[in-house]
């Protein structure tokens, strides 16, 4: 158990350590004036040069990324080439909104799914085709265009939520609660389709399991075995797509906090990539990993404890 | 199955022909954007911003003047072209990366799943950004990246499709034969991934556009390009002077999205040969005909087990029914063991399933009685039925693994239904798991007790799951091919132990085989059933010896236990 | 490269084979299957190979066809080693070294006609398209399948005529040897005897060799003129069929003998108390996975 979760960390470092080097040498690669694009096209030469030597530029990449590298490793992650904000901080002020919705999108999926997916695999018929058909579509439409549907139905037309802006949790519960519900709404239509979907397969396969139909002839009654028996197998299964639905979520939230003007991560991405501002870049690459890994290994562990024969191997 | 087949299959379910119209409509349209189009699609003039539909402009006008069909039809060009492209891409690496990988294993194997993690651990969005950046706002060379990110899809389902068919005995028989590699993997990989990856295709072109159209909403493609994307991030801008801006370009990206997706499902269908109707199910009539049994017999009907007259029906996709037990009678009196022998296909195992009221799904008993200690099952509620299972008839399974719960502890399994049957203590339960266990002679019970199925042998689960059948005390066991997949030395122990357990307990055993040295070694009576029917019944020294009917004489001459071994070759000594 | 000219008595030669597989999961121990196998086969023999489950019977037919990966020893067939052949060898031993699997709904391809199946080999060893066909004809008839069974799929088949068709399959080339595991243990009792009698009298009329693997003592019986019994990965005794099976040396072999049931209710029960008695009892509630 411990050494299992050693492993995945290690295996985790090493990810995060080439997805680094693979994303320094890659943004290195355009041979841009960085100096020049920071102070505008109209400053002297000589003041270009000498902004490009104070960001270290003017070294060859292997030893920018060496630098940065060791730099890393000790949670300092520079300043914005363009802003000059402390990365570090600049993070950490967001992340607790993307956090939060993140948070919102997996229990709301979770909930919905399981509570869909049952319900199509046990009772089939009607209630199995409705699910299949929103899964469908779920999956189906773009998410931005679902949100952007969202938001002239329930913001601009109906008014019930703001369209835009973000309220702390820490101000005020009620104000956090109606600018988080639109974009968690957005984001967990795809992310229920798709496991919901799942979490029905996997029931339908574990009624079909010869263990299923010896527990009833033990004489067992059917709500027992469906869920003492039945959902503890057929969890495992849609945890792992739960677990992978996570990666699409963050691109989800660039989207979801650009329309809405959510201050998180997402909309961060969008400005600061778009400019070329490397430290921030490949901080933001560096959380997203993280974030990834950390998910995957909470659902490896969790499926562990469910399935004892995974626990094994 | 031949692709004019699948056409005709896809273009016959609704769900499949509305969605291929409409994405042939859409890409017919917006190849002939040119000659559809009333103007350029970068006109201009200010003067028409926002204006509404005229004669001319069907659509009405953008925020800039620009003509939206013109627009929308251009801009279909670029959003389809850059998905196609991006698909092109995922396939040409995922694909064949996959078939290597999943065929020859090893190294590259490694490496290459390695690398499909690495990349599907990447958030596209992030990395379409940065690549952004890094590259410039060309959109062809971003749906490049985007194509080498999704590529992990298609070659996670070839590589996995592959290696499965890989460990099929058709391909071992394929190399035998002298075949090369590159021929099997033609004539009998290829046919297997070609279905999964058209299926595939279809939803990832839906997620391609989808993607490309959301980087462009985000504004991050060549300004100046039309593009479906490109007109919603204006429509967005605007959302509150014109928000009906939005509806074209959104309903052109959710259609081409929605019909890709619904055409997998459709593909998907039609390759795995389903019908675009299952059958509904209908509630058999069995209640009704459970009073019509016959009344005749009842005289001489054991007291423990006695079946008259059984058939068992099945719904079939088709609509039809099809009897697979045609009339079957039986009895099981305490204390004796009864064979029912009978080939694969003869019902013997509906016909034990019917006993015990578990028949699969579209099956039901359709004709006549089955009394367990004296009651009416046919007919019987659910839960009338349920009451007798575990405490007066209980069910032994074939195969000892697949009937253990793999996520629960023996323990946890044994005590579970003594619990909810008889109403005892955890700890009372325990008690009795472990004395059972040591009934059904293992020899560690408490290890047994705390280990899960995957952790024991297949003859001691099957001890494990007589120990379960009689943990609430029955008096009737169903043991369906109870030894027949347990090694010769295990089906000795364990026959010897159902022979004791029943003369112990006074247990009546109903024992489903096809082992004629079975029935010998164990049984006290025996039914032969074929095609449905029992066709000799009888004490099975009388039946094994003195067989009155031709079927029986038939599997009795095909026994090989009398036949002298061969004699050694003639020639060479070795 | 043909193998007319056989130098010693056997056909095949096994000797000390090893094989085993990688353990499961990462530095897991590897687990022995065969520890230092050693047999032969002479031509136009019938070498029955008898086993529980887990012996490594099933291991040791396709360690000889080269599907699995030797770990040490050798196996010489008609005076060639080839426990260590290149793909291209391989490739045409497969004219003399021949296969049939136990499963006859996995070991045909569900896609392809039973024409396209019996025809691979040929075409694979330069047999012209047109000639092939021809044979094909032949084989069925060889088996005794109508010969309209070419243009139809697996499924339309049973078990029984599946297994037709992979004998008919292996026998394509005119092979020395084929390697046969478990051949009738997929099939019910009365199809199980026409199969067992269509694989004597192939051998009767071609002369080939079968290394025939079994768990069924019976089924070993009819069919071997030779006995092996292999436990947990090694042979416990070997001889004429009659000597092994009815005056059997080695207690594991007469426990094998006495725990399988016949269809004679006398005789069983003398053969259950026999069993009861005997010596050796191989204590499966004590074994562990």
């Amino acid at each position: 158990m411990v050494s299992f979760v050693v492993r995945r960390v290690a295996a985790g470092a090493v990810l995060l350590f080439v997805v680094s080097a693979l994303s320094y040498l890659l943004l290195s690669v355009p041979d841009t004036d960085v100096g020049r694009q920071i102070l505008g096209s109209g400053a002297p030469t000589e003041t270009v040069a000498a902004k490009n030597r104070e960001l270290g530029l003017d070294r060859p990449v292997p030893v920018q990324y060496a630098d940065w590298l060791a730099h890393a490793v000790r949670g300092d992650f520079g300043t914005s080439w363009f802003t000059g904000e402390n990365v570090v901080r600049a993070i950490a002020t967001r992340l607790p909104v993307t956090v939060s919705l993140m948070v919102g999108v997996t229990l709301v999926t979770a909930v919905l799914s399981l509570l869909l997916g049952v319900w199509a695999g046990v009772r089939r018929g009607a209630a199995d085709r409705l699910v299949q058909v929103l899964g469908v579509l779920g999956y189906a439409l773009p998410g931005f265009l679902v949100t952007l549907v969202i938001v002239v139905v329930f913001a601009v037309r109906l008014g019930w939520f703001p369209a835009i802006g973000y309220i702390g949790l820490t101000e005020s519960v009620p104000g956090w609660l109606s600018t988080i519900t639109l974009p968690v709404a957005s984001l967990s239509v795809a992310a229920v389709a798709g496991v919901s979907q799942q979490v029905r397969g996997a029931v339908i396969d574990v009624l079909r399991q010869d263990y299923v139909r010896t527990l009833r002839a033990r004489g067992l009654p059917p709500s027992r075995i469906l869920f003492r028996h039945v959902l503890r197998n057929a969890s495992a299964p849609a945890l792992t797509v739960l677990g992978m639905q996570f990666v699409g979520l963050l691109g989800g939230a660039v989207i979801v906090e650009q329309i809405f003007g959510l201050p998180g991560i997402g909309a961060m991405t969008v400005t600061y990539t778009t400019r070329g501002d490397i430290p921030v870049i490949m901080a933001l690459v560096m959380v997203a990993v993280v974030g990834v890994v950390a998910v995957n290994l909470a659902v490896d562990l969790l499926v562990g404890w469910l399935n004892p024969k995974a626990r094994t191997a | 199955m031949n692709a004019r087949r699948v056409a005709r299959r896809v273009l016959r379910n609704p769900l499949g022909l509305v969605p291929a119209v409409v994405l042939a409509l859409i890409v017919l349209a917006v190849l002939c954007a040119p000659l559809l189009s009333p103007q350029g699609p970068a006109v201009a003039s200010l003067r028409d911003s926002f204006g509404g539909p005229t004669g001319g402009h069907p659509l009405g006008f953008d925020s800039a003047g620009r003509d939206v069909l013109a627009r929308l039809l251009h801009g279909g060009r670029n959003t389809l072209g850059g998905a196609l492209l991006a698909l092109a891409v995922a396939l040409v690496v995922g694909v064949p990366s996959g078939l290597v990988a999943g065929y020859r294993g090893g190294r590259f194997d490694a490496a290459a799943s390695w690398t499909a993690n690495l990349v599907m651990a990447l958030p596209a969005m992030v990395v379409l950004l940065a690549s952004r950046a890094i590259l410039g706002p060309t959109v062809w060379v971003l749906m490049v990246v985007l194509g080498v990110l999704i590529a992990p899809s298609f070659f996670r389902l070839v590589r996995g499709t592959v290696a499965g068919v890989r460990n099929e005995l058709y391909v071992d028989a394929a190399r035998v034969s002298g075949l090369r590699d590159a021929r099997i993997v033609a004539r009998h990989v290829l046919v297997v991934v070609r279905a999964p990856v058209i299926v595939q295709t279809a939803l990832v072109a839906g997620i391609a556009i989808g993607l490309q159209a959301g980087l462009e909403f985000l504004g991050i493609g060549s300004g100046d390009t039309p593009t479906w994307g490109a007109m919603l991030n204006e429509a967005f801008a605007n959302i509150q002077r014109a928000p009906a801006m939005m509806v074209w370009p959104g309903l052109a990206l959710g259609l081409t999205s929605a019909s890709l997706v619904l055409l997998a499902a459709a593909l998907r269908d039609a390759l795995e040969g389903r019908g675009a109707d299952p059958v509904r199910r209908r509630r058999p009539a069995t209640a009704s005909t459970a009073s019509t049994a016959p009344a005749g017999d009842g005289g001489d009907r054991a007291g423990l087990l006695s079946v008259r007259d059984l058939a068992v029906s099945y719904l079939l996709p088709d609509g039809t029914v099809r009897e697979v037990v045609r009339g079957v009678d039986l009895d099981v009196r305490e204390g004796e063991i009864v064979g029912l022998v009978g080939e694969s296909g003869s019902g013997k195992t509906q016909t034990a399933f019917s006993i015990l009221g578990i028949l699969p799904e579209g099956g039901h008993v359709s004709r006549g009685s089955v009394t367990v200690d004296g009651r009416e099952v046919v007919g019987l509620p659910e839960r009338g039925h349920r009451a007798l299972r575990g405490t007066v008839v209980a069910y032994v399974p074939q195969e000892p693994m697949s009937n253990l719960d793999p996520s629960f502890t023996i323990g946890a399994q044994l005590t579970e239904p003594m619990r909810y049957k008889l109403g005892i203590s955890r700890a009372e339960a325990r008690r009795r798991a472990l004395d059972l266990l040591r009934q059904v002679e293992i020899a560690d019970p408490e290890r047994v007790l705390a280990s899960y199925p995957h952790q024991i042998s297949g003859g001691m689960a099957q001890r494990v799951l007589i120990a379960g059948a009689m943990s609430c005390d029955p008096r009737l066991l169903v043991a369906d091919e109870p030894t027949t997949a347990l090694d010769v030395m295990v089906q000795a122990e364990v026959l010897g132990l159902l022979r004791r357990l029943q003369r112990e307990r006074g247990l009546g055993v109903l024992l489903v085989t096809h082992n004629l040295g079975v029935v010998a070694d164990v049984c006290d009576r025996v039914a032969v059933m074929h095609e449905g029917r029992v066709v000799e019944t009888g004490t099975a020294e009388r039946v094994l010896h003195d067989p009155r009917e031709p079927y029986t004489r038939t599997l009795l001459d095909a026994v090989l236990d009398q036949v002298p071994a061969r004699p050694p070759l003639k020639g060479r000594t070795p | 490269m043909t193998t007319d000219d056989v130098t010693g008595d056997n056909l095949l030669e096994v000797a000390d084979l090893r094989v085993s597989f990688p353990g499961r999961g990462w530095r897991a121990p590897a687990a022995d299957v065969l520890n230092g196998v050693s047999l032969a086969v002479r031509p136009g023999e019938t070498l029955g190979l008898v086993g529980g489950s887990g012996s490594g019977k099933t291991t040791l037919g396709r360690a000889i066809l080269g599907l699995v990966p030797v770990r040490s020893g050798t196996v010489t067939f008609a005076g060639e080693r080839i426990e260590r052949a290149t793909a291209r060898r391989r490739r045409e031993l497969s004219r003399d070294l021949q296969v049939v699997f136990q499963d006859p709904y996995t070991s045909l391809n569900p896609s392809l006609t039973i024409g396209d199946t019996l025809a691979e080999p040929l075409l694979a060893q330069g047999v012209p398209a047109a000639e092939a066909r021809r044979r094909v004809g032949g084989l069925l008839d060889r088996v005794r399948l109508p010969p309209d069974a070419a243009d139809r799929l697996p499924r339309e088949f049973s078990g029984g005529q599946r297994q037709r068709v992979a004998i008919a399959r292996a026998l394509a080339l005119d092979p020395k040897l084929i390697v046969c595991d478990e051949p009738v243990s997929a099939l019910d009792l009365t199809t199980q005897r026409t199969v067992l009698d269509l694989f004597l009298e192939i051998q009767e009329r071609t002369g080939v060799s079968y290394l025939f693997v079994s768990h069924d003592l019976a089924v070993i019986r009819f069919v071997s003129h030779r006995v092996a019994v292999l436990r947990r990965g090694a042979i416990v005794e070997t001889g004429d069929t009659a000597e092994v099976t009815e005056r059997p040396a080695h207690p594991y072999t007469r426990s094998l003998m006495l725990a399988a049931p016949v269809a004679d209710v006398a005789w069983q029960r003398e053969r259950r108390e026999a069993f009861e008695r005997s010596a050796y009892r191989e204590n499966s509630s004590a074994e562990r996975k």
